[in-house]
């Protein structure tokens, strides 16, 4: 437990210490928040109902699927994973401590964000607290999981960008933050439903604010919560300590079969 | 005999078509400072990879206390220090940082003596990437002892490093010798192998080519000892004298340099000769043949005693 909670304070202070961290948990968020929010209030007013969750998702993926997995594939590069290794930290650890600690700088950012929102932007606040808190979980969830899984099977920065942003444009385009789930061509919205954002949101219609949504939310919280799981058994599995030695349990493709819940979502809804 | 702590027997080690190392076998004693050494490539760092558990191995058994290094590394991390060859902190990870975290990894309180003993202690709340390579290297090594574990595996530890603190960690594995520490030593310095180790192996091309104390392996060489004598005037400078034993000689500044089989016979002609000539000796030196001579001549050959 002392070895846990050393390494999770250590991470914590890495994600505020390193810049950027502390940027792409703190500074982006909350700056795309301030400004997107002053812009679409006046350009698209309906926005501002449902600001507070699509500005929660933004800042989840941005500490999660943009800047989670480069610190940790550069760990592994330069042998910090090595180090590791040899003086007994676990795998799992690795895993699920920057995960847990991104998640706690979210934590920060979310409350940030619902607080002020009604302040300066008269967003409405969640009807349903234990919804919303739902809400902010599985989401965290699902995306850290994808996180995860970005980290270990990229082989460099470079890749981690590419796989990061297929998941964050999309999910900004059309997983329901700018325009709402309903209000996209059908063919569109069958893409969107291989994207966490668009349940996300589902979710935190259905469970925070009460409302009718075009999905029944009980689904999309199956969905994350089994791709969250997905996510990060597969990182589990393909996880590997070293560069200079690529044995690895499975080859890096079956990371794509966490998309699997996404699909079936497709095929079922 | 000590028991034996370490155990590798038939170990193979290969990379798709290359055989990294070849069924070697050694065992290290309770206690003892093995030294690993070899040029490059030889075969080195991939023995102590395995035995770390960093690889899994091709065939042959390794043992350390027992436990086997691939499945049952778990059991085996408390029980070793590693220094590695190439390795890394995350670069904001400040010095106590680095010791905090993997003392409570091992479950034990942290030993911030050690830094200090490593020469650390004024940059204890630096971070990992302000350090130079040397103290990175040190603390390192610090990270590798700071659980005080029976076996301890280095892996190049005084490359990088300035001389006083090369002499420290001398000291320190000293210590840890008298302690019982059992210490495998990979390096390419030739002098710390034979001040340290109290027997080495030489490997080359992923085999053992030689394997005994220092001193018995300089002594199964060619055998020449090298006498070196200067006088005042210079009479041992004629190509066409020999004397007892001698196989080589050489003339280089202002001193005749002999290469015997039989040293005590030379000096004594030697000095024969010199006070027949009435001459008069300023310097004589007898040295027997370095680790370094006898590595040279065996890695040169191809190896094969």
């Amino acid at each position: 437990m002392n070895a846990f909670a050393n390494h999770f304070s250590f991470e914590f202070r890495t994600g505020i210490r390193d810049k950027t961290l502390l940027l792409m948990n703190y500074l982006f968020p909350i700056g795309l928040y301030i400004m997107l929010g002053l812009l679409m209030k006046d350009l698209n007013p309906p926005f501002v109902e449902t600001m507070i969750p699509a500005f929660i998702i933004i800042a989840i993926m941005s500490g999660t699927v943009l800047s989670l997995p480069n610190p940790l594939v550069s760990a592994r590069e330069s042998g910090i994973f090595r180090s590791y290794k040899i003086n007994g930290v676990p795998a799992i650890s690795i895993l699920t401590i920057p995960a847990l600690t991104t998640v706690s700088h979210m934590v920060v950012v979310a409350v940030v964000i619902t607080a002020t929102a009604p302040l300066i932007f008269g967003a409405p606040t969640p009807l349903v607290w234990p919804g919303f808190i739902l809400f902010f979980l599985l989401t965290a969830f699902a995306h850290a999981g994808l996180g995860m899984l970005i980290s270990v099977i990229s082989s460099s920065s470079r890749s981690v960008v590419l796989w990061s942003q297929l998941i964050f444009l999309p999910s900004m385009m059309i997983g329901g933050l700018m325009i709402p789930y309903e209000m996209l061509p059908d063919a569109l919205g069958k893409i969107a439903l291989l994207l966490p954002a668009t349940y996300a949101m589902n979710v935190f219609q259905g469970f925070a604010q009460n409302q009718v949504a075009a999905i029944a939310p009980l689904w999309s919280v199956t969905i994350l919560l089994a791709g969250g799981i997905l996510s990060f058994s597969l990182a589990n599995y393909l996880f590997c300590w070293d560069s200079r030695n690529k044995a690895r349990r499975g080859h890096p493709a079956i990371a794509l079969s966490t998309l699997l819940p996404y699909v079936l979502g497709i095929i079922l809804l | 005999m000590k028991d034996s702590v370490i155990e590798v027997r038939d170990f193979r080690k290969v990379y798709g078509d290359v055989i990294a190392v070849d069924g070697i076998s050694f065992e290290v004693r309770q206690g003892e400072i093995f030294g690993l050494l070899g040029p490059n490539g030889a075969g080195k760092t991939s023995t102590l990879e395995v035995l770390e558990g960093l690889r899994s191995s091709d065939g042959g058994v390794l043992r350390i206390m027992g436990l086997d290094p691939t499945r049952e590394s778990r059991k085996l991390r408390h029980l070793i220090g590693v220094q590695l060859q190439i390795s890394g902190l995350p670069d904001s990870m400040r010095v106590d940082e680095a010791m905090k975290f993997f003392s409570a990894y091992h479950s034990v309180a942290p030993n911030y003596q050690l830094l200090d003993r490593l020469g650390l202690s004024e940059k204890i709340t630096a971070q990992y990437h302000m350090l130079s390579t040397g103290l990175q290297r040190r603390l390192a090594i610090a990270l590798a002892l700071a659980h005080n574990p029976p076996v301890v595996l280095l892996d190049e530890p005084t490359a990088g490093l300035d001389v006083p603190s090369r002499n420290e960690l001398h000291d320190l594995m000293g210590q840890l010798q008298t302690r019982g520490t059992t210490i495998i030593l990979a390096t390419h310095d030739m002098a710390e192998a034979e001040k340290m180790a109290d027997r080495v192996a030489i490997l080359l091309k992923g085999k053992i080519v030689a394997l005994g104390t220092p001193r018995e392996l300089t002594a199964t060489g060619a055998g020449f000892t090298k006498v070196s004598v200067r006088t005042e005037g210079n009479v041992l400078f004629e190509p066409d004298l020999t004397f007892p034993g001698i196989s080589q000689q050489a003339f280089k500044d202002e001193y005749a340099v002999y290469y015997s089989t039989d040293p005590g016979h030379t000096v004594l002609a030697i000095i024969a000769h010199i006070e027949a000539q009435g001459d008069t000796l300023i310097d004589l030196r007898v040295e027997r043949p370095s680790l370094e001579e006898r590595f040279l001549e065996i890695t040169g050959k191809g190896g094969g005693q």
